[in-house]
């Protein structure tokens, strides 16, 4: 079979997969103005056809099931088959959203909220935001909800340098200037920086703890002060929160609004780019602001209030993405409360284990210890052999690894960055394969750089012109439909 | 239960290399005052006990016959979709960040692209957005960075809470937000339409069909719009294109909608997965990741993520959207349900939906105290008006048994007598026959 195809180009004119009984004629036809007369150019594939296409695609991805994913900031563990299993249960994956009998779903999705309000030390949670970003539009959206009804007109949103791109974005599209804090030595906030932009003007800081550098922000107690001070809130960006899954709590540090992401943490399954799940908790003082509608349970029943008036109003078509909250909930239930701690434990420790053996070999530019994650630099490769962090990226490939997440911390804050996230379901014995496959391709950067620059060498496509893609898009295949 | 793999003398080595005595020692970093002792959870339990709680969930509720629509859809996915997404390859991997190794998930987002572009009959189309209402949404918002102006006239027919979450994202822009009424028919009023466009609209927005069912006129909207500078934006149901006429058709500027009819579960709402489709001369204007074709190192095709200077990781605070994530697993699978149905299979699914629902139509209209509240052509849903109460008349059907619809009272207070029912390829003669004769005995 030629892997190179694609669907559209497999089959033949009436080729049949799926086909369906015939229909009834009802007597009414199609308006004329309104009936499509040219069907779209869609494949026309044999079921096995079709089979073995997505298989052999299927086959072209590395993926956790297939390699050790150590992507900085995206934390790929393990997808546990039970989850898969009970997001398809019938009366489950069958539940219309507008039905009258969806007590087992508002149960997950209550049970699930208790237990996110116990490991963030909030008071509440929505469950709407689809994704990390839609969980900070939903965050600072109820930031600016906040200040409104306090009658406070704050302008600006505060952000370390070193944050994910998405924070500045949530930022702009809610209407604040954004003011970038520096980073110290080490990678955290710097203080005495965040200090002079600290004004009246300021709706809230957004933060990651353990920050982007995999460091914690250990004087977040004062920064949260800081910006109580002048009436600004803290944000709590989720994105690292399996660094101390249990054993400690945004909540207790300061934070008033906190986003998590069930497909990192929670450990459902990222898609290859989602469906993801944000849910967004907050403070008391926020609870009248959340998206409507949210979950209450009265005696033994569940159901959805809508009768929010101040409610920052909906982010998604229905409540969410519900077959990923009933995942998270039975992992949480099967964790429990030792099983989180344990999590976070084997994280940080499979983490530093990999920081103190691959020290020797790469440069590391905020030299703190870590926690579930750090950045090492390809800059001491750069500066003797011209070797950037996409060439060490795209040989550990040949290695049969996931590349780290590189050029994130942005080069305007630590150059040739390769932020490294092993995350707690891997092995010793793969966590010594990957420092094994570092340190070799930190010899070969030495004794034989084309090896980097030339990498991969055997995978389905090798490096891609991704300047011609941009300036000449070709973005979708030409049917010969008319 | 978790799913750590170390033992002991695993992490007593790990230790060592590291140079440290325990496991709370990792934790140093984290201020003493800030150290739980306990989290306040139970303890864990295994994968027998956790799968027989999630059946304890179901045990109680008797699945009833469902004609509920209104934005999710019971439509029949072939067994091959749930197969091809099950693949560990595909639904346990990220981003396609490096291309060499996500040649499988490119490949099927530049299939699913193009698939939206046949659909729609529009130009170009993104890797997906989270659901329909996000997607309209950010249409909305790319109106506004396409003409800079500020009112949008929104059908008082479209889904309330898709227009719910178009209020919701534009909070932080001052845009006018214009309700525009239906007529006697069901289809939006075009004479209000008329007298509301002016030069500072941004966007007309249309949802076909609409909330109420009834199929718009594009083409009489469409003369409206197209020589102006006001963005056309359409919301369409997917499987509704089977058979009517793509917006792309009649000049809309964004297509867009909700792919949930494309073979993705119903799932209590969610994940679903948006689809966005626009016109090559606004490509850069678009939200949301886009797939390329391009060539390797050895000339071979290959795909990437591409036009990426719109988009938030490098352009941060000017991005066109703060979309990261979006549902690509969920685009696989309606890629994986249009590719098994075809042009054949999907026009049947078309008919289905269009006989089997006018066939109901015209049953429920013949008993006593039911009519069809609007005139307008309907694809697969209606709505039927009953001399009672709908919310009274829904109660009795469902202790028989049958959701038979949604309550229009609850988003419109005029239509209490009203309710919003679908019939899908899904519901058989039987089925239309159950729901009649329980219809009677009320």
């Amino acid at each position: 079979m030629n892997r190179d195809k694609l669907i559209f180009e497999r089959g033949a004119p009436d080729r049949r997969c799926v086909a369906f009984p015939a229909a009834v004629d009802s007597g009414t036809e199609i308006p004329e103005t309104m009936r499509r007369d040219v069907p779209p150019g869609l494949p026309e594939v044999s079921e096995l056809e079709l089979v073995r296409h997505y298989t052999a695609l299927s086959q072209m991805n590395f993926s956790i099931d297939t390699h050790f994913y150590p992507l900085g900031s995206c934390t790929m563990k393990y997808n546990p088959r039970v989850h898969e299993k009970a997001a398809r249960i019938p009366q489950i994956a069958g539940l219309h959203p507008l039905s009258e009998n969806a007590q087992p779903a508002l149960q997950v999705i209550w049970e699930m909220e208790q237990v996110l309000k116990a490991v963030s030390g909030m008071d509440g949670f929505t469950f709407q935001p689809t994704a990390g970003a839609q969980g900070e539009f939903v965050g600072i959206s109820l930031i600016a909800a906040y200040h409104k009804a306090q009658g406070n007109a704050k302008k600006v949103v505060l952000i370390p340098d070193s944050a994910h791109g998405t924070n500045p974005a949530t930022a702009a599209i809610c209407g604040y200037a954004v003011q970038a804090i520096k980073s110290t030595e080490r990678g955290t906030v710097d203080v005495e920086d965040l200090k002079t932009h600290l004004t009246e003007d300021v709706a809230g800081l957004m933060l990651t703890n353990p920050n982007t550098f995999g460091v914690f922000e250990d004087e977040i107690e004062d920064i949260a002060a800081l910006v109580h001070d002048v009436g600004g809130l803290l944000y709590y960006d989720g994105a690292n929160l399996n660094a101390f899954l249990g054993q400690c709590r945004p909540g207790d540090m300061g934070f008033d609004v906190v986003h998590i992401n069930l497909h990192k943490t929670f450990t459902t399954p990222h898609g290859g780019g989602g469906p993801g799940s944000g849910p967004v908790g907050v403070t008391k003082a926020l609870l009248p602001f959340l998206p409507l509608p949210v979950v209450l349970k009265e005696g033994d029943t569940f159901k959805l209030d809508f009768d929010r008036p101040e409610s920052i109003g909906k982010v998604s078509s229905f409540y969410g993405n519900f077959g990923m909250v009933i995942r998270a909930l039975v992992y949480a239930k099967m964790l429990g409360a030792e099983g989180m701690r344990r999590t976070s434990e084997m994280a940080v420790l499979n983490a530093n284990y990999i920081a103190a053996k691959l020290d020797p070999h790469y440069d590391r530019p905020k030299n703190a210890q870590p926690m579930h994650e750090m950045v090492f630099s390809a800059s001491r490769q750069k500066r003797a052999n011209g070797i950037t962090a996409t060439d060490i990226a795209k040989r550990l490939i040949d290695y049969g690894v996931h590349p780290p997440t590189i050029y994130f911390p942005l080069p305007n804050v630590a150059p040739e960055t390769m932020l490294i996230e092993p995350t707690e379901t891997e092995s010793l014995e793969q966590v010594d394969d990957f420092i094994e496959a570092m340190i070799q391709i930190a010899k070969e950067a030495e004794e034989n750089p084309d090896l980097l620059t030339e990498a991969p060498h055997a995978t389905p496509v090798r490096r891609l012109d991704e300047a011609t893609a941009a300036r000449k898009p070709i973005l979708r295949f030409k049917t010969n439909n008319p | 239960m978790n799913y750590t793999p170390h033992t002991e003398r695993d992490i007593q080595h790990m230790l060592n290399v590291i140079g440290i005595a325990s496991t709370d020692d990792l934790f140093a970093p984290v201020p003493e005052s800030l150290r739980l002792n306990a989290l306040n959870l139970p303890p864990g339990i295994s994968e027998m006990e956790a799968m027989a709680f999630v059946q304890s969930l179901t045990d109680q509720s008797e699945t009833p016959l469902s004609f509920l629509g209104g934005g999710a859809y019971d439509h029949f996915s072939p067994s091959v979709v749930d197969a091809i997404i099950s693949r560990g390859e595909f639904f346990t991997a990220y981003t396609p960040y490096q291309p060499e190794v996500s040649q499988g998930t490119l490949r099927a987002i530049f299939e699913f692209q193009s698939m939206i572009c046949e659909l729609t009959n529009m130009e170009v189309a993104n890797a997906s957005m989270y659901d329909g209402a996000s997607s309209l949404a950010e249409a909305v918002l790319m109106s506004v960075r396409l003409n800079n102006r500020t009112r949008v006239l929104l059908p008082r027919s479209l889904h309330p809470f898709y227009r719910q979450v178009i209020a919701t994202y534009v909070r932080g822009i001052d845009l006018e937000l214009v309700d525009i009424p239906w007529s006697d028919s069901g289809t939006l009023d075009i004479h209000a339409l008329k007298r509301e466009l002016n030069d500072n609209t941004a966007a007309v927005v249309v949802q076909n069909p609409n909330f109420l069912g009834v199929l718009e006129h594009l083409d009489e909207i469409g003369d409206l719009i197209n020589n102006t500078r006001t963005a056309f934006v359409a919301c369409v149901n997917p499987i509704s294109l089977s058979a009517i006429r793509p917006p792309g058709d009649f000049g809309a500027d964004m297509v867009v909608g909700d792919g949930q009819p494309l073979g993705l579960p119903l799932s209590y709402g969610g994940p679903y997965v948006g689809f966005f489709a626009s016109r090559d001369a606004h490509v850069r204007k678009m939200p949301g990741r886009i797939c390329g074709q391009t060539t390797d190192v050895d000339g071979k095709r290959g795909f990437v993520l591409t036009l990426q200077t719109r988009e938030q990781h490098i352009r941060r605070e000017r991005a066109t959207s703060n979309i990261c994530t979006n549902q690509t697993l969920c685009a696989t699978a309606a890629t994986v349900y249009l590719s098994s149905v075809g042009p054949q299979g999907f026009r049947e699914v078309g008919e289905l939906n269009w006989h089997q629902s006018h066939r109901a139509l015209q049953a429920l209209t013949a008993l006593d105290g039911v009519r069809q509240k609007f005139s307008g052509a309907v694809f697969n849903e209606f709505v039927l008006e009953t001399d009672r109460k709908a919310s009274d008349v829904l109660t009795a059907l469902q202790h028989r048994g049958i959701e038979a619809g949604i309550d229009l009272g609850r988003f419109y207070p005029e239509l209490e007598n009203c309710i919003l029912t679908c019939v899908t390829e899904k519901r058989t003669d039987a089925d239309i026959d159950r729901l009649i004769d329980a219809w009677r005995t009320l």
